[in-house]
């Protein structure tokens, strides 16, 4: 009956836009009481694109056809017993990092796309929240039973979403999506669909998933690529939200413009995480961080905002301040010397490792990177393997030890502070800081885990007890280096190595 | 607009109040140029504490793995409070020389190069 | 001109997919990364449904695209004949 087949541009107008009604007896503005308050000015919702034309009926079909597909894969992958044909055990503990600082983000996404999607008064722009939406509890809901294998076999893997409501380390992550879900639905498209979606995620998502492949975890690139098939429609909602936002009204450019800048400083600060797992968590690299920021920033950002300039978008403020060249190194480096308060192991690079490194970051790696790894090989060959003593200082904003260093000097840690009604707040940077100003009264509410601890919100009284019965870690498996541990004796139990 | 709220008038709740930490102030110390530490370390310590048992009990848990904690001259040491250079008074409490909650005190050892002259 | 990109996971129906963008779309650059196929191009580029059906020997709709799809760059316009993709600037 192919006469009567409707072609796709009739059936979108059919399935979206002729699913609107008209408000009879109540005020539009009651029904959609979120609209106006961020100053964003819609004039005709009817302009809003779906340039993929996705109906309802044709979702489903599609996403069942993907989940039977994942499926089989997974079956496969606990049948064959794959879990033994990853790399080494280190490698695991990317993953553990992933389940307890990545999935729950997708959670949140699926929560904000609800709230979200209910508060438009467009139907094209309710619609493609609400597919979205959906789209992420799928993607919590099988990185779940994806890495529910590696619970049968590895430690750390136990409470991953209590750990992250509560562990140090996993507040950064959680405190973005707590920013960008308290903020309006404009805010939070700008923040999430655009900044983070379109620009940002494919460094977390494409490299990384590829990594995974290099290191036999076909679980995990089946669950990254079958979200990643979600995520091109994802990026391809920011994109078209912003050119949308643009073009209803001169007024939302400069608003619009201020989110940018704000979510895409917050978003490279969060992924410095996915920096280090990149460089140092993978045992078989894929590229470096700088490498893949290059590809998935520089290049593939730099045609983007090209292509905004027309409605007088400019690059995000903070773009020069991205230190690719030194977060990874950072970061590992803070997760190893807390490593007795991780809920995954950490370990010193191998000289292979280390040369990989130096090769990637000719200018930097051996003049301010190698000498720490000596530091820690020298503490650790005399029976003290280094595990730092007090608890760090954290950022405000985004809530991340302040460990970065001056844009200009690698050597010094940079220190931002502010005072605002008589209180004193620091700051990583000066992106964090300025954040801060725009919006006081939102992060003098920041919930700190160093504080949290100092005032007694988090159990103890020691460190021990807030780690063991407060974040549910288990002691001496699921933290410390991976020299000696639990996972690593099993590893060679299976793989019949001494 | 101190924030973008649906709510008029909104306020936020400070969480970090001096009187949340019971008794306690929060005191960051820094040792520039020595990354062996990655960021400055927080302490809630009585606003009483002197700066003698800052610098010799309080310091010495967070800073002594480093292996030149035993060479610091600390006659020759400079401070920074909150960005401004500082001359501590050693028997002085904290709070009666300028250094309230959330005070970030950063020390510099010039001579001292790290480990490796590497600033580690 | 900048370029266009298109990420598809690595398998047996995308082979035929980039065959048919490759013969669509002269000077495309194809590049193999562990598990994924990236494919770049200036300015534009467009996967047609009948070159895609001529190549898999069988009827393909152009929203199928999404079982492979791992990401994209570029304005994105799709109707029952073909996806495309281009940059304004
Ligand atoms: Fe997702
Ligand atoms: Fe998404
Ligand atoms: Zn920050």
């Amino acid at each position: 009956m192919a006469a009567n087949k409707l072609n796709l541009k009739d059936k979108y107008r059919l399935l979206t836009r002729d699913l609107d009604w008209e408000f009879s007896y109540q005020e539009r503005k009651k029904a959609f009481p979120f609209e106006e308050f961020e100053g964003i000015k819609i004039t005709d919702w009817s302009k809003w694109e779906d340039p993929f034309r996705l109906t309802m009926d044709a979702y489903w079909k599609y996403q069942a056809e993907k989940e039977k597909k994942l499926y089989a894969i997974f079956d496969a992958f606990a049948q064959n017993n794959s879990q033994l044909n990853v790399t080494d055990p280190r490698y695991i503990n990317a993953i553990k990092l992933f389940l307890t600082a990545v999935s729950p983000l997708e959670y949140q996404a699926f929560q904000g796309f609800a709230h979200t999607g209910r508060q438009f008064g467009g139907v094209g722009a309710r619609v493609a929240c609400q597919m979205q939406s959906i789209d992420e509890l799928r993607h919590v809901q099988t990185q779940i039973h994806a890495m529910s294998h590696y619970n049968k076999f590895f430690d750390g893997f136990q409470d991953w979403s209590h750990m992250h409501d509560r562990v140090w380390y996993l507040s950064v992550p959680k405190s973005f999506f707590d920013d960008a879900r308290s903020a309006g639905p404009f805010e939070y498209l700008v923040a999430i669909s655009f900044s983070f979606e379109y620009v940002l995620t494919n460094l977390l998502f494409v490299p990384f998933m590829s990594g995974a492949a290099y290191n036999g975890d076909m679980a995990t690139v089946t669950f990254g690529f079958s979200a990643q098939s979600d995520e091109a429609r994802h990026m391809t909602l920011g994109l078209e939200v912003i050119k949308f936002l643009l073009e209803q009204h001169e007024d939302n450019v400069p608003l619009v413009q201020k989110w940018i800048d704000k979510w895409f400083w917050r978003g490279a600060q969060l992924l410095s995480i996915v920096g280090m797992m990149m460089d140092y968590m993978l045992p078989n690299k894929v590229m470096s961080w700088k490498e893949a920021w290059g590809v998935y920033f520089e290049e593939a950002g730099g045609a983007l905002f090209k292509d905004l300039a027309r409605y007088g978008i400019r690059m995000p403020k903070y773009v020069e301040q991205v230190q690719t060249e030194h977060m990874s190194h950072q970061l590992w480096w803070t997760m190893y010397t807390h490593g007795h308060a991780t809920g995954f192991h950490t370990w010193i690079p191998t000289d292979e490792e280390m040369d990989w490194l130096s090769e990637k970051y000719p200018e930097t790696f051996d003049k301010y990177y190698r000498p720490r790894w000596e530091l820690a090989k020298q503490m650790e060959a005399e029976g003290n393997r280094f595990y730092t003593k007090a608890l760090p200082q954290l950022c405000t904003t985004c809530q991340i030890p302040m460990l970065f260093t001056e844009v200009d000097d690698p050597t010094q840690l940079s220190f931002r502070d502010t005072v605002y009604h008589g209180e004193r707040y620091h700051f990583c940077s000066d992106g964090c800081r300025d954040i801060f100003h725009e919006e006081p009264e939102k992060y003098v509410q920041s919930w700190l885990p160093v504080h949290q601890i100092f005032q007694g919100n988090c159990g103890g009284p020691g460190v021990e007890q807030v780690l063991s019965e407060y974040y549910g870690m288990n002691l001496g498996a699921d933290n410390l280096d991976i020299k000696g541990s639990p996972d690593e004796q099993r590893w060679n139990r299976w793989k019949g190595v001494a | 607009m101190p924030v973008r709220a649906i709510t008029p008038d909104y306020v936020g709740e400070v969480k970090d109040l001096q009187a949340n930490f019971h008794g306690n102030q929060l005191v960051y110390v820094g040792w520039d140029h020595h990354l062996m530490f990655c960021a400055a370390f927080a302490f809630p310590l009585p606003p009483t504490t002197t700066f003698r048992q800052l610098r010799d009990e309080v310091m010495v848990e967070g800073f002594s793995a480093h292996p030149e904690w035993k060479e610091i001259d600390w006659d020759s040491t400079q401070w920074l409070l909150n960005g401004e250079p500082f001359i501590p008074q050693l028997d002085v409490a904290l709070i009666d020389q300028g250094i309230d909650h959330k005070s970030l005190l950063r020390f510099q050892t010039p001579e001292l190069k790290g480990f490796m002259g590497a600033a580690v | 001109m900048s370029k266009v990109y298109l990420a598809l996971q690595d398998n047996d129906i995308s082979r035929y997919i980039v065959e048919a963008i490759e013969e669509d779309n002269p000077g495309v650059t194809i590049i193999h990364n562990p598990a994924m196929i990236r494919i770049e191009n200036e300015g534009t580029l467009v996967v047609n449904r009948e070159t895609v059906e001529e190549k898999l020997g069988r009827d393909w709709d152009v929203q199928e695209l999404h079982l492979n799809l791992i990401t994209l760059g570029g304005n994105v316009d799709e109707d029952d004949e073909r996806l495309s993709l281009s940059w304004n600037a």
